[in-house]
């Protein structure tokens, strides 16, 4: 190439991990002080942003730099002094990649917080520790919960607006430390904060010595996810065919796709769904050359041994760890649409893995109430933000593993088939 | 099953696999995707993306250019050598043969960030794709930090924030009415940092701008930009020869250089680790018009 062009020198690839987590609560409980401590603790904010920030606060007439329009960034949002969607932020320490879901915890926001918490490894719940628990930290943890996040962290925020009262913190742990147990929820860390004062952010705090926990963000750097992953059932949804169109790459067809759990390795047999052919696995090809393993969240491309017919939509899997190949799904749904509710009897696209299809809601068992958790068994349909437990029939049929066991094989959305919005989010609970 | 191995995934290899899945996603969802190529480090990362997403075959859609006609001659050089190299098919959206047509009309200050958009739209509609591959990061401004990584662009190829299709898992929804296009953004997920250390790990030569050189400039409201047929000096201003890079690459004559000594990658990666002020903000006279500069082009229909 030419003067104009610099190719780089090798530099040493950087050993970090990524971890993705999602945080609830609403501006009032600090949440927004509380990300911007962790941006500007770990040098991840910018003085640029935070002049922006500071010229609006100015401008509003707000008594302090409000670090909560560091997220909320649609001019809608400024003006209503609300936040209404998902934003993203960036952080890294030398050990670790953070992808923030900032999800806005008001009621109607149930579906940013679902939507936030189905690709969190951890989720972070903020409590006002002057108010205790409210219904909304409750409502966050359901949804932790339900939507299988493997670690949860409660910050009991403002602990210098009670005297780092341990008897405060106390009471507040302890009351949703029982409440966790009622749900699923395998890991919960509770750590007492003042996301203002930057207690118990990235350092100990000499202000709670009672506390002996780590740091929110040693937590964060530390707390292990690489088990989360389910490396046990084999499960390769195929998204492409790659066919070389080429006269150098000839007879070349490969099974593009990422590698939803399990272990795959040259040799192995495979079972390819839903034909039920079998074959082994030739290689596993990456643009880097073939490897000798694929694991979750690798992409790759597989070759088989035997020359079968796989289009996408196809699961390669083990011929004794299949997923059900089932055409009745029995599902949690979280309805996200404003315009119509979800009713019996209604057609909806399915889109699950790499598979599309179609789906008639059957029955509606019933809805949950997702602060009291009460089952209304006699509900009519599932309204925007209601959650309920739903039958449902498909067209063909669907490559599924129970949502508890696998959120990659076992969630699905729903989109309406006239206006292709995206209506409801699935989490299955039984498939046949 | 031996539990004994780590298994473990750096967070570059978590996020090309991420964005590999989306364009393979795209590909077999899509009739006719095309892939936003200006020569600008995102893009060409993007389009790395791709070669390794589909090899051994061949990158599977063109790519389009949307040609203010202010560019650096560096950056289309780079462009055509590596679209000569992967075999691609080039289309050029150009913003001067707009104006010389009279479909669009040249702005008062002579910027042309503004006047991209009607082009771009008149492209799309043009080739009919339905799926646009761009570079956009969330880490870049706040607008874009809200946006999906499938965001749904009407007929007028408009964003409308209040009204994005939920995200779920690695769900996708891609559906779309005739005429309606999805603007796709694989980078998503990545930072300005991540895009350095993805250069310096695969090796992706770049164009030279990006690297610190001697060059002639002027200061004008805290940002230096180049002297070139775009930038002619005010009275006042002097003319000075600094050594500079750019971190990002835009409209010549909107577009700012940084004051920098980092001519090798890992000198550059180890400048935007320390730096305090974000890319956009330290190089983009375009973003500083109003406090929701972005988020209003984009309602307009722009990436």
């Amino acid at each position: 190439m030419s003067q104009a062009v610099v190719e780089p020198e090798a530099a040493p690839a950087r050993q970090m991990d990524l971890l993705r987590f999602a945080t609830a609560g609403s501006v009032d409980d600090g949440k927004s002080t509380l990300i911007g401590r962790l941006l500007f603790d770990t040098k991840s904010l910018f003085s640029d942003q935070l002049e922006a920030v500071e010229a609006v606060s100015a401008a509003r007439g707000d008594e302090y730099t409000n670090l909560a329009l560091l997220t909320d960034g649609l001019r809608a949002e400024r003006e209503q002094g609300i936040t209404i969607d998902v934003a993203y932020r960036y952080f890294a320490t030398p050990r670790r990649k953070f992808i923030i879901a900032d999800t806005p915890g008001h009621i109607q926001y149930t579906r940013n917080m679902v939507t936030g918490a189905s690709t969190a490894d951890l989720a972070l719940i903020l409590v006002d520790a002057r108010k205790g628990l409210v219904e909304q930290s409750r409502r966050h943890a359901f949804l932790t919960s339900l939507l299988r996040v493997p670690h949860l962290v409660l910050c009991v925020n403002k602990m210098d607006l009670v005297g780092w009262d341990k008897a405060v913190y106390d009471k507040i742990a302890d009351e949703f430390t029982s409440f966790a147990a009622k749900l699923d929820i395998t890991d919960l860390t509770i750590i007492p904060v003042s996301a203002l004062e930057g207690d118990n952010i990235a350092t100990r705090s000499e202000k709670s010595p009672w506390y002996e926990g780590p740091s929110l963000l040693h937590h964060l750097e530390h707390v292990h996810i690489a088990s989360d992953r389910n490396l046990v059932d084999v499960r390769f949804p195929v998204q492409y065919v790659i066919r070389p169109q080429s006269t150098t790459v000839t007879d070349y067809r490969g099974y593009a796709g990422q590698v939803a759990s399990g272990v795959l390795k040259p040799g192995d047999d495979v079972l390819v769904l839903p034909s039920g052919l079998t074959s082994k696995i030739a290689a596993i090809d990456t643009a880097d050359g073939p490897v000798d393993e694929a694991f979750p969240p690798m992409s790759v491309t597989v070759r088989l041994t035997d020359e079968i017919d796989i289009s996408r939509g196809d699961m390669i899997c083990r011929p004794h760890n299949a997923p059900a190949v089932a055409q009745d799904v029995e599902a949690m749904i979280c309805w996200m649409d404003e315009t119509a509710p979800l009713r019996v009897g209604t057609k909806y696209t399915i889109k699950h893995t790499t598979r599309t299809a179609r789906a008639v809601v059957r029955g509606l068992q019933y809805r949950l109430d997702v602060n009291t958790l009460h089952r209304d068994e006699g509900a009519p349909e599932l309204g925007l933000n209601e959650i309920g437990r739903v039958r449902l029939r498909t067209t063909i049929p669907l490559l599924a593993d129970e949502y508890r066991r696998n959120r990659t094989t076992g969630g699905f959305i729903l989109i309406d088939e006239s206006t292709n919005r995206t209506v409801g989010a699935g989490m299955i609970i039984e498939a046949s | 099953m031996s539990q004994t191995k780590p298994y473990r995934v750096s967070h570059l290899d978590a996020l090309e696999a991420e964005s590999i899945f989306v364009m393979r996603e795209v590909m077999a969802e899509f009739e006719r995707p095309v892939l936003l190529f200006s020569g600008g480090k995102d893009s060409i990362v993007m389009l790395r993306l791709a070669e390794k997403a589909f090899a051994p075959a061949r990158v599977p859609f063109p790519v389009m250019h949307v040609d203010t006609g202010h560019n650096f001659p560096e950056v289309l050089e780079y462009r055509d050598s590596r679209v000569a190299e992967l075999g691609l098919n080039l289309v050029i959206a150009s913003v001067q043969e707009a104006i010389d047509s009279g479909t669009v009309r040249e702005l008062p200050d002579g910027t042309r960030n503004r006047i991209q958009t009607p082009v771009l739209l008149a492209a799309v509609e043009k080739y009919r794709f339905d799926a646009l591959f761009g570079g956009a990061r969330r880490d870049e401004e706040k607008a874009r930090a809200k946006e999906r990584m499938f965001s749904f662009r009407d007929e007028f190829g408009q964003w409308d924030p209040k009204n994005q299709r939920p995200e779920l898992w690695s769900l996708y929804n891609g559906r779309h009415h005739p005429g309606e296009s999805i603007r796709v953004f694989p980078l998503s997920n990545w930072t300005e940092l991540d895009v350095w250390h993805y250069i310096a790990k695969e090796q992706i030569p770049l164009p030279s701008i990006y690297y610190a050189h001697e060059r002639e400039v002027v200061e004008r409201a805290g940002m230096f930009y180049a002297v070139n047929e775009f930038i002619v000096p005010k009275a006042g201003e002097t003319v000075e020869t600094r050594m500079v890079r750019y971190r990002t690459v835009g409209d010549a004559s909107q577009t700012a250089a940084v004051l920098s000594e980092a001519d090798t990658v890992d000198k550059v990666i180890d400048e935007v680790a320390a730096t305090r002020i974000t890319e956009r903000g330290a190089t983009r006279g375009d973003d500083k018009v109003s406090e929701a500069a972005m988020e209003d082009r984009k309602r307009e229909g722009y990436f």
